[in-house]
């Protein structure tokens, strides 16, 4: 008997048959606790259903209990590869509330720690997207230096992932002589790191046929989703909080926004590893003009005062009491404010009714938003090519969930 | 006169929807506009497409419940990248029966904001096209960031707190 030979492994259409493949939630390649069920055509994905929640903490519950020192570290665990940025999102947005005038010297050093943390978060994104192609080396590499951005928290606030870093109203001490180095050997030495990792992946034949057109997502649609951050950029729109509502002194600094054009994989590999070089610019620059000052505001409500104080003098010990039990009231007032965080828009809407803790806190979670995108990214494709969209997307599962 | 750009976008929404609109302040510069719940929708998509306010930006959806007002609010953030200008819009439900209609077909994004207002407030959003729980797990009976439910379970002996104002 004759067959056609365009029908061989084919099954007629109307016979067509489905299998679904449970993709985690704890699957090494996901980097987190991610569970999409996938309605699969062979290698192709034809749906897919994600189901998110597996690390959820309540955090906007458990902030209307806490005082709001006492919220920051619930902060650190929301993106926890630049915990600072969130932590500094956040007490600036409590500053927000009170009115607060913070010291030049304070923007700049937040805007050098927000930087480093950026720098850390896009390298792991990018690292794992290079592990996700089949180039370990690369990565390796990078953790070096992420590590040594690890130390300069140390050195500054004692912490290392989960930093807690600052306080309300700036930093409990100055950076020490020994920070100082630490960020001096980074700044020296992650440049040559960075450009040799570049190097091995920019115009490496397999990553490109790996990367590019995978993954793509055009400007219009991720508009359409809220996309923010590196993300929204890859796909050619210039939008970042950074420039759009500058905080911290951020209008001081030269730095230019990357964008991409496909909103591929390869786009958004290579706007991250442009936010970098230009992050590097702006800790460069924050470090030559950075002017001398207090580290800290005036906001002896808020600001933990020196030990030698709390016992000699009597106002200190009171306000050491009060922001220990957390008995400070803070004034009415619904306040939105955002910051530009490793992954996008991190927002806090907060409301006051004047109380002790917040009557409510909503945090604007780029990665959350987003992600909702996924299934859509990545209709048609193939599973290793999910991996590497879901990798490159970079989702935070503690931001993802809360 | 010249209008500021906030008045601008009052005076468009005024043009008309002037009986919805309910309170207008700008709390910290953040315009934010109460209005009645039954136009929201047709509201955001006229805020949307409005060349004169062209809020095109989704930024956020969140749920905050008043219990002495025995009512939830549905707060809505908008943002116009071009100008650089945002809107906050309020809406005030009774909390027996939270019910509104979704803003899926304008916004992409909100499928999950929304959710997740389902999820801790039980604001029912009509036409939603997968209104189901997303954080919390599917058997879940409560709606839990609402103030009847304590964070800590309270038939517990063993802890005083009342040293500590809590």
């Amino acid at each position: 008997m004759d067959m056609d030979e365009s029908l061989i492994g084919q099954a007629p259409p109307e016979e067509k048959q489905y299998s679904y493949l449970n993709l985690g939630p704890t699957h090494p390649a996901t980097h987190g606790i991610f569970q999409n069920v996938l309605k699969m055509d062979g290698e192709i994905i034809v749906e897919a259903e994600p189901t998110i929640g597996y690390i959820h903490r309540a955090f906007e519950k458990l902030a209307e209990r806490r005082p709001y020192a006492q919220i920051t570290p619930l902060t650190d665990r929301l993106n926890y590869c630049s915990a600072p940025i969130n932590n500094i999102g956040w007490h600036m947005t409590v500053e927000k509330l009170l009115g607060t005038e913070i010291p030049k010297r304070v923007q700049y050093l937040r805007v050098i720690i927000m930087e480093l943390a950026r720098i850390t978060d896009h390298l792991i994104c990018n690292a794992v997207i290079g592990v996700d192609t089949g180039a370990l080396t690369g990565f390796v590499y990078l953790f070096q230096q992420r590590e040594l951005v690890y130390e300069i928290y140390e050195e500054i606030c004692g912490a290392r992932l989960t930093t807690n870093i600052g306080r309300i109203g700036g930093f409990e001490r100055d950076f020490s002589p020994k920070a100082w180095a630490k960020i001096h050997q980074f700044l020296k030495e992650f440049p040559v790191i960075l450009k040799e990792f570049e190097n091995l992946l920019k115009r490496n034949r397999i990553f490109m046929d790996r990367t590019i057109g995978v993954g793509g997502i055009s400007d219009e649609r991720a508009l359409n989703y809220s996309f923010s951050g590196p993300n929204l950029r890859a796909a050619g729109v210039d939008y970042d909080v950074r420039v759009a509502a500058p905080y911290s002194s951020y209008e001081d600094f030269d730095f230019i926004i990357p964008i991409g054009s496909n909103g591929d994989v390869y786009d958004r590999f290579m706007v991250r590893q442009e936010e970098m070089w230009q992050s590097l610019r702006i800790i460069k620059q924050a470090i030559d003009k950075l002017p001398d000052g207090p580290f800290h505001a005036k906001v002896p409500e808020f600001y933990l005062p020196p030990k030698e104080e709390v016992y000699n003098n009597m106002e200190a010990l009171i306000y050491h009491f009060k922001i220990v039990m957390g008995e400070t009231d803070i004034p009415k007032g619904e306040v939105y404010h955002c910051v530009e965080g490793g992954n996008g828009e991190l927002g806090f809407y907060l409301i006051s009714d004047g109380g002790r803790t917040p009557f409510r806190l909503q945090f604007r979670r780029p990665c959350f938003i987003y992600y909702q995108a996924y299934p859509e990214m990545i209709k048609g494709s193939m599973l290793s090519d999910a991996i590497l969209t879901m990798s490159s997307m970079n989702v935070i599962a503690g931001e993802l969930d809360a | 006169m010249e209008f500021s750009a906030e008045d601008k976008v009052i005076n468009t929404l005024k043009e008309k929807y002037e009986g919805d609109v309910l309170h207008i302040e700008s709390p910290y510069n953040f315009l934010t506009i109460t209005l009645k719940k039954e136009r929201i929708v047709e509201i955001i998509k006229y805020l949307y497409s409005h060349p004169e306010t062209g809020f095109k930006y989704l930024t956020s959806i969140g749920g905050v419940h008043y219990p002495e007002l025995n009512q939830i609010a549905v707060v809505y953030q908008l943002h116009n990248l071009i100008a650089n200008l945002r809107v906050r819009l309020k809406i005030y439900l009774p909390v027996e029966n939270p019910v509104t209609e979704t803003i899926t077909s304008i916004f992409a994004g909100a499928n999950w904001m929304e959710r997740e207002t389902y999820d801790f407030y039980g604001v029912n959003f009509i036409g939603h096209p997968n209104l189901k729980r997303i954080l919390n797990v599917d058997d879940m009976i409560i709606f839990p960031m609402r103030k009847e439910y304590p964070l800590e379970d309270q038939t517990r002996e063993d802890k005083n707190d009342s040293m500590f104002g809590r």
